[in-house]
């Protein structure tokens, strides 16, 4: 009882300092905090499911994440018919053709006897269905990148309405996982860690690269929301009524509450996933779980399946994961893969997991809540401390301009020593796993 | 003939030179975290940060010298700064040691513990690289730049191909060998060397024969933070400088270092080269060399390129992936626990 009172007085805390940034800078900027904090915890509550349930250490969280974020492009953008007609089937027969290569290897794979022959036969099915596809590919991608390259120059999306990519872009990175997991788990831990690094790499250098799929950095804005706009919302009348009555101008009130709607589903998916993580954790699955992380040979002696069963719990994390991407490109209303940086998108989130306390969900969303929450302010209060620092130095000094600029780069470094510390000091976190 | 001799040609410099030069720089990379797995039993994320931070302390030290118009050229000054850039790196990496990992050592607390406290020390070590000289591209190289150009080369052997081989590639490759000679004399020779294999091979046991775990240790951290520094140093010098990058090469470096097997120094320098040149091989446009060698009216239209540069990262991956399926230890064995 008394470490719950503490949690509930913590989440007190995080909400007026929220409230407080609402009062001293202004509330358009708090709820904009909010939504990131929001996304924050259901990112960093999948995580935890896979480091805190289970051990499982994924340092390639950003690649996930951006998964989640490209199926909000695939989703959600209007189709460009122009480019299907241009180049659709040559992809489509570029893909047929992959899927084909990779069945044939299975098949022969599983079929002929172990030896040179079929290391040979392997060897020529996969090049041949390489060089196969590509021929089609080639060609295809060059001639959608060429309809109204300013504009479009992709295939599009499906134009369905962005909160189904919410689900889709879950499933996209639970697939990856899927296969990220099967090769990398039941090996020695290190490998699961360098793993995923090379596979977020890799995803968002695809995500940046093949223009014909996501415009790479040319960049999908303008995708359509799934919240009213602004504009609309202002040249209604019973909003324009409700403003007055509030003692706001249309304006400032729109924004407000556009973001406010935002924060409310949001708010939504993070209640469902944190009711759906507790009642696994508490449910036989969950402790089971536990006993394989606490000691997988006794779980193993038991007759648990434990490379299963990580596999299962590294897709589970991942899945949310994926969620919580889709959600950021719907708030964004843009897909930009330049902005997937591994610092921001994979190494923040750790220090949210063990700040807040691996295994505890709770202490994973209010992780998220308190660390996005000093990852904005610490800009501002960063700088100020330079500022002082630096006062006694002339207006013009390079020291002091240097250390100006690099203010910016001190929160990496914030961020590490605040890991750093926690891990040492107090490796339970802010709410300890019960 | 002159066909195939001109393909040959291109085919080198455009891939056997650099292959050998990034391989070169790889391989000291990967021994420097196979050698940390070895002794310490965990996978240091924080490998490449510590390049650049060996990179950051050298070039301001060069930048320095390069002030005072001190200068060995035709070699470039950085060499010079070198041994103060080690030095840096060195205290840098047993301060850690002893701030951060120390603790979980005598905890006895288990490998992705330390794996986390590494990611730390990355996030702090980047942090203060981009703190003292910037996110930007820096570079430092001064003294001659090429050993032979490729216009010298065409005037000497009349081929219509020329080789240009690099001055940072040229000492690449030297100061790889040399530095790999050193490390196998210590590692097979001298007591603190036998120690260090001793202590990887079976730690109880070395225990048991009064080895001190501590001196172990900091022996591992010095000679990892010298490999770190003169890697990144030399990857600096052949290309440029730029916090970032080093972190990205952090991948090919693990990619080596279990391609050859964690915790085996021959292996890291056969990862190394084997990671590279598939890179290199596989990103490379063909096109210019088939030209030379097919009949006329065969030549190629596209660029017959494998795989863009952009997906050189895939490269390492899918040699990793391959390696994890078919031989988790790696080619050479190593650790398995």
């Amino acid at each position: 009882m008394k470490g719950n009172l503490r949690a509930i007085l913590m989440f007190v805390a995080m909400f007026a300092a929220l409230a407080a940034v609402g009062l001293i800078q202004s509330w358009s900027l708090a709820l904009a905090i909010l939504n990131l904090c929001l996304i924050s915890a259901v990112m960093s509550l999948g995580v935890n499911i896979q480091w805190g349930y289970a051990g499982l250490f994924n340092v390639g969280i950003m690649g996930f994440a951006a998964l989640g974020g490209v199926t909000g492009v695939l989703i959600s953008a209007a189709p460009v018919t122009a480019a299907w007609q241009a180049g659709g089937s040559g992809i489509v027969i570029a893909l047929a053709v992959s899927l084909a290569t990779i069945l044939a290897a299975v098949f022969a794979s599983r079929r002929m006897a172990a030896g040179l022959l079929r290391k040979l036969i392997l060897t020529l099915i996969i090049v041949a269905g390489y060089f196969l596809a590509r021929n089609f590919f080639d060609p295809a991608t060059t001639v959608i990148e060429a309809v109204e390259p300013a504009k479009t120059g992709y295939l599009g999306g499906l134009g369905l309405p962005i909160l189904f990519s919410w689900i889709a872009g879950g499933l996209l990175a639970a697939a990856v996982a899927w296969l990220v997991g099967k090769i990398a788990l039941g090996l020695r831990s290190d490998y699961l860690a360098i793993a995923t690094l090379g596979i977020s790499e890799i995803i968002i250098a695809v995500l940046k690269n093949e223009d014909w799929l996501t415009r790479g950095v040319k960049n999908v804005s303008g995708l359509p929301r799934p919240v009213p706009y602004e504009v609309d919302l202002q040249q209604t009348l019973w909003f324009q009524d409700w403003a007055a009555r509030l003692g706001a101008t249309p304006v400032e009130f729109s924004s407000i509450f556009v973001k406010l709607s935002y924060a409310g589903l949001f708010a939504m998916v993070l209640l469902v996933l944190l009711w759906l993580a507790q009642r696994a954790l508490h449910s036989p699955w969950g402790r089971m779980m536990r006993a394989i992380r606490d000691n997988e040979l006794a779980a193993a002696a038991m007759g648990k399946n434990v490379t299963g069963r990580h596999l299962q719990v590294f897709v589970i994390g991942s899945a949310v994961v994926g969620i919580a991407g889709a959600m950021l490109t719907t708030l964004d209303g843009q897909f930009t893969p330049a902005s997937y940086q591994p610092l921001r998108f994979t190494f923040v989130i750790w220090v949210m997991v063990i700040v807040g306390g691996s295994g505890n969900n709770w202490g994973a969303v209010l992780g998220g809540f308190v660390i996005w929450f000093f990852w904005i302010e610490a800009e501002p209060i960063g700088l100020w401390l330079m500022d002082l620092l630096t006062a006694g130095l002339a207006e013009d000094s390079g020291l002091r301009r240097h250390l100006l600029d690099s203010a910016a780069h001190m929160r990496l470094m914030t961020m590490g020593l605040i890991l750093l510390l926690v891990l040492r000091f107090s490796p339970r976190g802010l709410i300890p796993e019960k | 003939m002159d066909g195939i001799l001109n393909a040959l040609i291109l085919f080198s410099n455009f891939v056997l030179v650099p292959g050998m030069a990034y391989g070169s720089q790889l391989a000291i990379g990967a021994l420097g975290v196979t050698l940390i797995y070895g002794i310490l039993r965990f996978s240091n994320f924080a490998h490449g940060d510590t390049m650049a931070f060996g990179t950051m302390a050298t070039v301001l030290v060069t930048w320095a010298l390069q002030s005072w118009g001190v200068s060995i050229a035709p070699l470039p000054t950085a060499l010079l700064a070198l041994p103060f850039g080690i030095v840096c790196t060195i205290l840098l990496c047993l301060a850690t040691d002893r701030w951060v990992y120390r603790f979980y050592r005598r905890e006895k607390a288990a490998p992705v513990v330390f794996l986390i406290a590494s990611v730390g020390v990355m996030f702090v070590l980047n942090g203060l690289v981009r703190f003292i000289i910037g996110p930007d591209d820096q570079r430092f190289a001064d003294g001659e730049r090429f050993i032979i150009r490729a216009r010298e080369f065409k005037r000497l052997t009349h081929f219509d191909e020329g080789i240009a081989f690099k001055t940072s590639q040229g000492l690449t490759i030297l100061t790889a060998v040399i530095v790999v000679m050193a490390l196998f004399w210590f590692l097979n020779r001298t007591r603190a060397g036998k120690s260090m294999r001793a202590f990887s091979d079976n730690e109880d046991l070395a225990l048991l024969s009064g080895i001190n775990p501590e001196r172990v240790v900091m022996i591992t951290w010095t000679i990892a933070a010298a490999l770190a520094t003169i890697a990144g140093v030399l990857y600096g010098l052949d290309k440029s400088f730029k916090p970032f990058t080093y972190f990205q090469l952090l991948l090919p470096i693990f990619a080596a270092a279990i391609v050859g097997g964690l915790g085996n120094p021959l292996g890291a320098i056969a990862g190394g080269f084997i990671i590279a040149f598939s890179e290199v091989t596989v990103t490379y446009a063909y096109k210019k060399v088939l030209a030379y060698i097919l009949p006329d009216n065969w030549a190629p239209d596209s660029l017959v390129q494998l795989l863009s540069t952009d997906y050189k990262f895939a490269v390492s991956f899918v040699i990793l992936v391959l390696v994890l399926l078919l031989r988790p230890t790696g080619i050479f064995g190593g650790k398995t626990a």
